[in-house]
């Protein structure tokens, strides 16, 4: 218990955080009409591409005569970089055709 | 000053991210949104290569692994993104959050390596979020890549027997292995290959036993399972940008799951489990009436001579890629001053709002698809209905049969039309794996074949009546 509430301690801040951004999350996206579901669902994949931070530091951080951790971070990279490149551009084309067709409207 | 700056950056792109999700879910806006969010991660990373310092002041380094991973994910990423077929959207959504895992994944293993390797034990708490990263993260990455196979039919909707219960003891044996892993002193890596093992192999039979209709919604769960792995990340780094992109689509993902499932009238515990698809639902009517087939000759003369006509267009018509044909037969019949709209069931499509994508695609005119509530009201003075390849979406059941499974799911009201076609490839059942009952209906005659093929004979067909 007294463990538990050290971590809880050591991490108040990022607890806030993270409690707030839940419902942050709740709230900004709630009522979205059905037609944009799959733009919106990639939307927030290419979002939460936002890993390859992680990706960085850990290849950043890599001892430079530390192959495994080299190459895996590496592999890390470009998953992330797909991640993030590839999800923000699909969701464009996607949400292009929508445009399009507002101004025949 | 980097470390400051740094903090500002992630402050900036953290707030773009909460924006740019905003304005995704107004159609108005979604497109700068989604430009902003990218803007935003752009600026994250680049702060992080060039400010980021570790405890002892230390910069980043190998920076030609770096720039050469993030050019190589670049090429890669934006060539398939641009190449996929609009048809194929869910699929490729499905594999870029797979990467994503992926990536949470190995950053945990690595990390863990990197901290076994300066010889220290991690804190309870530090290992914690390592195992939770890896565990969701290569949950999530296996999950998406069978979740990528089955909408590219590559994969069968196959399920072991008793697969809900070797599930629920994978995730048993998971938690077990985990808490072991965490109170190790000092932790051996054996461990961690044998959970990443476990992991990877409940992602597949999570995914595998879900099919149809429900695999929107599964994709939706991983997608906000990504985004917790992100967050682990965050946790680990003490990273903001990362803890608050993550926890945003975590919970923005859990929240789009349970609204889809809503569109469709079932719990999300039913999608998981699976009690709704394939062989368990209660279909204990049977087939009842007879079922009357209609030729294509036939067909084409009753669109022909009507004077307002319905399109239903579902999976099926995804499936063939058929949107361009449908549109070239709407064509054909405005020609023969027909009025045609197309009538758009919320979850028509692989996934919800795909069907819109799809027909956008195929440049039909944005005024003559309606959406449900506007569709019902217009079938009664509808000439002919003609249904593509949907089925549950416009099954009469979720109107009158309270037995029915799908009791209570909105659906499209086409038996108040007065003829209706369906098109279909054979007798074939729903998603929901449930008779239709409006296919028996005295008003219905069914076009059996391909939906491209049996559109393309009705093309023909309607040319030479003129």
């Amino acid at each position: 218990m007294e463990q538990l509430l050290e971590l809880f301690y050591q991490h108040r801040e990022f607890i806030f955080i993270i409690i707030l951004s839940v419902f942050l999350g709740v709230e900004v996206i709630s009522n979205v009409p059905a037609i944009l579901h799959t733009p919106l669902m990639s939307g927030a994949n290419a979002i939460h591409g936002v890993v390859i931070i992680g990706a960085i530091i850990v290849m950043g951080q890599a001892e430079p005569e530390n192959y495994t951790a080299l190459i895996l971070g590496f592999l890390a990279v470009i998953l992330g970089t797909l991640n993030v490149v590839g999800g923000f551009v699909v969701t464009d084309r996607m949400l292009e055709m929508f445009k399009k067709k507002e101004k025949k409207k | 000053m980097s470390a400051p700056l740094l903090e500002l950056s992630y402050l900036l792109a953290s707030i773009t991210f909460i924006l740019g999700l905003k304005m995704l879910s107004n159609p108005e806006s979604a497109r700068r949104g989604n430009a902003i969010a990218a803007a935003g991660m752009f600026l994250a990373i680049f702060a992080t290569i060039f400010l980021y310092e570790d405890a002892n002041n230390q910069k980043l380094g190998n920076y030609v692994w770096i720039f050469g991973g993030m050019i190589a994910g670049t090429i890669i990423g934006y060539l398939m993104a641009k190449k996929v077929k609009m048809t194929a959207m869910p699929q490729m959504v499905s594999f870029f959050n797979g990467m994503g895992g992926a990536c949470a994944a190995v950053i945990s293993f690595v990390e863990f390596n990197h901290v076994l390797h300066q010889g220290t034990t991690p804190s309870p708490g530090l290992a914690t979020v390592m195992i939770l990263g890896l565990i969701i993260g290569s949950v999530s990455f296996s999950g998406s890549m069978i979740a990528y196979g089955k909408l590219e039919e590559k994969i069968g909707d196959k399920g072991l027997p008793f697969n809900q219960i070797i599930n629920l003891i994978l995730l048993g044996a998971l938690a077990v292995l985990g808490v072991t892993f965490i109170l190790q002193q000092p932790p051996s890596p054996v461990f961690l290959y044998i959970i990443l093992g476990v992991s990877l192999i409940y992602g597949v039979l999570f995914v595998m036993p879900i099919g149809g209709a429900d695999m929107p919604v599964v994709i939706s769960l991983l997608n906000s399972f990504t985004g917790m792995a992100a967050a682990f990340g965050g946790f680990l780094y003490s990273n903001q940008a990362m803890l608050t992109g993550g926890i945003l689509v975590g919970s923005a993902g859990t929240i789009l799951t349970v609204l889809m499932c809503k569109a469709m009238n079932r719990s999300l515990m039913n999608v998981i489990i699976g009690s709704f698809g394939g062989n368990t639902a209660g279909d204990k009517q049977g087939s009842h009436g007879t079922i009357k087939e209609i030729s294509v000759s036939d067909a084409a003369i009753l669109l022909s001579y009507a004077q307002k006509v319905a399109v239903v267009p579902g999976y099926g018509l995804a499936v063939a890629q058929a949107q361009h044909v449908c549109h070239e037969l709407d064509k054909l019949l405005e020609e023969k001053n027909v009025e045609v709209f197309y009538a758009i069931h919320p979850v028509a499509g692989r996934m919800p709002g795909h069907m819109n994508v799809l027909l956008a695609e195929a440049d039909v005119p944005y005024p003559k698809l309606l959406e449900m509530e506007d569709a019902n009201p217009q079938f009664k003075s509808t000439d002919v209905v003609l249904v593509i390849g949907a089925n549950d979406v416009v099954n009469p059941a979720a109107k009158n049969d309270p037995s029915s499974p799908i009791y209570g799911m909105p659906v499209l009201e086409v038996w108040e039309a007065k003829n209706i076609i369906v098109l279909k490839r054979s007798m074939g059942k729903g998603y929901a794996g449930i008779e239709n009952e409006l296919f028996f209906h005295p008003k219905t005659r069914m076009l059996f074949g391909d939906a491209k093929s049996s559109l393309q004979n009705l093309v023909a067909e309607v040319k030479n009546l003129s």
